[in-house]
This record gives C-alpha cells, structure tokens and sequence, in this order.
C-alpha cells in the first residue's frame, strides 16, 4: 500500500460561500464531500483529512537564521491554492485516481494526487 | 563478424519487449529489467557468433536476463537474510517463453500508456520498453537532444515506481478508455513517421514501421478488439502508399500518386482486416478512418474515387468525433462531391489557424476557386506552419504554378 496527498485546488480569496457561489450549492458540496469521506473510511482508504482556512491566514515562517523570520501570508503568491486535503491509503495509483476523481466531484473542486515518499 | 553482431542486435530487438516485460512482471523494476536484458544482449553478442542463435532467443535472452538480475539483487542485498530468501523463491519461478510472457507485454504496453504520464513520456517509453528502440533513436526520432529524451524516460520511469503506476490490463469496464489512449500512442509514432514534423527525413519508414509491428503484437494480445484491427488496417492502407507519396523530395497528393507504386499485399491485408472489423458491428474512429483509406485505395484512378462514401463515412465519423480536423478531412471530401465553393465555406468556420493542413486545404480551394491572389497567401501560410520538407515543396510548387 502506498500513501497519497489528495490536495484540493481552489479560488485564494474564496467569497462568503467559499468557492460554491451560493450557500445552496456548498450545503450540497459538503454534504457529498461527508458521504465521500465516509466511503473513504468504510472501505479503508482512509488515513486523514482537513480543510484549511483562506491562505491569507497563512505565516511563513523562515527558521533557519539565528531569529526566525515571519512572513504574513502563502509562500507563494498565486490564484489557486490548497484548500483541504485528504490523505488516503492505497494499493496503487488507479485506485489513487480513481477515489481522487469521486473526491473532485463531491467537493467540486480539482485535486492533485501526490504520493508520500513515506510516513513518520 | 559484424553480420553475426547486427543479427544479434536484430533478434534482440525483436525479441526485447517480450524479455523486458517478463522480468518487470518477475522484478516489479524496469531499470533492473533494463539492466539485466542489456547484460543477456552481451551475453549473447559473444556467443550466439560462435554457437548459433538459440531456437528460442526470446526464451533464452529471458533467462539469462533472469539469471543476471537474480546474480544482482543477490550481491546487492547480501545483508539482508530474509530478502536473500524471498529472491530465492523468486528464482523458483517458472521460466515460461510462452503463455504469461505474452500477458506481460499486454500489462506493460497499460504502463507505459497510463493517462497519468505525459503523452511525450507514453510514446516514448512505448518505444524504448516495447519496441527496443535505443534512448538516442528515440531522440532522434522526435528531434530532441539525447540528455532530453534520457531525462523524460527517466522522469516517467521514476514516476511509474513512485506513484506505482500498476502494471496490469485494466479492468473490462476501464478497458475500452484506456486503450484508446494505448491505441493513440501507437498512431502517434505511427504519424511522426508517415509525416515527420520536424525538417529531416520527411518520411521516418522506421517509425511507421515499428507502430504497425507494436499494433500487430497488441492484435495478437487482443483479437476480440475491433478498434486495433481498425488502427493496424488503416496503417497499413496508409503505409501501402508510402513509395508512392514522396517523388524527388517532394509530396504528392493522392489523386497524382502512381497507383502501380502502391504495396499490394499491404492493401490486400488491409482490406481484409477493413471487412473483418466492420463485420463485427462495433464501429468506432480507427475503424471508420481504415474504411475511408479501403474506399481510397479501391480503384485504379483517382477519379473513381466513391466520394459519396467516403463522405458518408466521416458523416459517421463526425458523430463519434467531432472534432475540426474531422470536419477538415470532411469537408476535402465535400469538394469532390459539392465542389470546392461549398467546402471553403465550412473549411472557413474550421478554429484549424496554427495547423499547417488547414491552410494547406483552404489554398488547394481557393486555387481551384481562380481566386490566387487568396491562394497565393495561404500557400505561405501553410509553407510556414509546416517544417516537413517534403511538404514544403509541394506546397511551393503549387503556389508557383499559380497563374
């Protein structure tokens, strides 16, 4: 079994409904995105998942001089940007693929899947 | 001596996807399969002069490939006790040259294709694991530094065990998808060779021919399949009239080719294959594309051509894909049929501005239409979208006999 980062991409400064448009459609997006994850530990894939604040509530921090250094804001600068994430648990990239693709359409977004090199 | 080594290299080559699959599927590693099947050409290159190739070189380049790999592994995880034991159990593993090996290359041509790997990456680890084709052969073949094309395969294959790619057929219900991508890797080398698009050769004969040798080994794979009879039908209707196509260096057009230059067994093959697909009753692009090439390379003039057939079939065709290079190829025909008036004005519609063919077939209609000056323009527009030599003097003889 091989663990996968499944980012989710979506808008950096996300409205008053996040990137759903109305309040309607992202009851209905995290509605689905519930059932996913239930799925998800019901067959065993599942290892953790979260989704994350705005990146404008992000700090960078830069550790490695004598004082560390605060930065407000993403490290990078860009439209779209990682808004949640699961990590799954799987036997091997189509399986990885194919639970990536339920999870973009429950949580209508775009997901990058990302292999870990290994756990800690 | 060096007959005896070029032979070698031949059966190698030929024999080397078989080889390479049977050692990923035994390894679960495609550089210790690589490695090992580079060590068994050694082998054999010192040999095989002396003692005659084996009656089964696949069989015997297998095992010794095999034996090497194990010799590796077992030198390289020396330490390790309970791996020296479970390399022992595979060592047990039967040395089968037919049966599994034939699924293996199946399982292979799946990884080397996976939708997750850059189109770029699946032609060219296609090529290199099935085909045999050595890194600086692939590079040349697409025109690209050596150090590129070692990088994108090396890229790929990191990616394959990282990510871990599978290696096996997908599922039935996947199947269908997933070939067509295997299947539009195979007519993506295939076309690179028939129509090369960079300023070489303009025809590449040993990229088309080793599509239609993959194309055949995935038929033999899957004969239930009728789109790979239908893509191995229509390379070989196309590949008949390669002789034909290219006259001192520059293109000639269907309706000008030599039709005595035609391969005949090649078109008599691809007949039959034409008429075994359609029976079948499960149409699809390759199919329909190979009946358009039967319906061409069926008279022995031009102007015999059954243009309302081969109309009707991209009318069939444009529901599958409809796409503008489909209605571009219709609409060549529609001249034929309607005159060349009718298909300017649906070629007009066509988002085709950066292909060179688009403006290639807009020249051709204007040309026929007398409006030159129109014509004389999208000459140079199509001379300067393509790099093809062959193409281009085409093209510059058509716009210089402009009156």
């Amino acid at each position: 079994m091989t663990h996968y980062l499944l980012a989710v991409h979506g808008p950096a400064e996300p409205d008053e409904f996040g990137s759903y448009g109305s309040r309607e459609e992202m009851e209905q997006a995290f509605a689905a995105t519930g059932a996913f994850n239930d799925k998800l530990r019901a067959d065993g894939y599942w290892v953790f998942a979260g989704g994350l604040q705005p990146a404008a509530t992000a700090t960078v921090v830069d550790g490695q001089g004598e004082t560390p250094v605060m930065t407000d804001g993403p490290y990078l600068e860009s439209k779209e940007v990682i808004g949640g994430f699961w990590v799954i648990d799987a036997p091997d990239l189509d399986v990885a693929l194919e639970l990536a693709a339920a999870g973009s359409r429950a949580c209508r977004g775009k997901v990058e899947v990302r292999p870990f090199e290994g756990l800690a | 001596m060096q007959g005896a080594t070029a032979a070698v290299e031949r059966v190698f080559r030929e024999e080397y996807g078989r080889v390479i699959a049977s050692l990923v599927r035994r390894f679960g590693d495609i550089d210790v399969a690589e490695e090992a099947a580079g060590e068994a050409l050694v082998t054999a290159l010192q040999k095989w002069p002396e003692s005659g190739v084996p009656a089964n070189p696949g069989a015997w380049l297998t095992v010794t490939a095999g034996n090497r790999a194990i010799d590796r592994l077992r030198r390289e995880r020396q330490r390790d006790a309970k791996q020296q034991a479970a390399i022992v159990e595979y060592d047990d593993m039967p040395h089968e040259p037919t049966g599994p090996i034939e699924d293996d290359r199946l399982r292979l041509i799946f990884t080397c294709c996976h939708p997750a790997l850059a189109p770029a990456a699946r032609i060219a680890l296609t090529l290199r694991l099935l085909g045999g084709l050595t890194v600086a052969e692939i590079a040349r073949a697409f025109l690209v530094p050596e150090t590129t094309m070692a990088q994108r395969i090396t890229r790929a294959k990191k990616k394959i065990v990282a990510a871990k790619v599978p290696y096996r057929v997908p599922e039935a219900a996947d199947l269908p998808e997933r070939l067509g991508g295997v299947l539009m890797v195979l007519f993506l080398v295939f076309n690179e060779g028939y129509l090369a698009s960079g300023d070489g050769d303009p025809v590449r004969a040993e990229l088309t021919a080793e599509a239609v040798r993959l194309t055949r080994i995935l038929r033999s794979l899957l004969p239930e399949e009728p789109e790979i009879t239908g893509l191995l039908a229509l390379m070989l209707l196309t590949e008949a009239r390669r002789e034909a196509r290219v006259r001192n260096g520059q293109l000639v057009p269907l309706d000008e080719q030599d039709r005595g230059g035609w391969d005949r067994a090649q078109i008599a093959e691809g007949h039959g294959l034409v008429r075994e697909c359609l029976a079948l009753q499960r149409p699809g692009r390759y199919q329909i594309l190979a009946a358009i090439n039967a319906v061409h390379t069926d008279t022995t003039t031009a102007s015999d051509t059954d243009w309302s057939q081969v109309v009707a079939l991209y009318d069939q065709l444009t529901r599958i894909d409809p796409s503008p290079i489909v209605a571009l190829n219709r609409a060549v025909a529609i001249a034929e049929l309607d005159g060349p008036e009718v298909a300017l004005a649906l070629v007009e519609q066509l988002p085709l501005a950066t292909y060179h063919a688009w403006h290639a077939t807009r020249a051709d209609l204007l040309r026929r239409l007398g409006r030159s000056t129109q014509a004389r323009n999208a000459y140079d527009a199509a001379i300067a979208a393509t790099q093809n030599s062959a193409e281009r003097a085409y093209l510059s003889r058509k716009r210089g006999e402009l009156v």
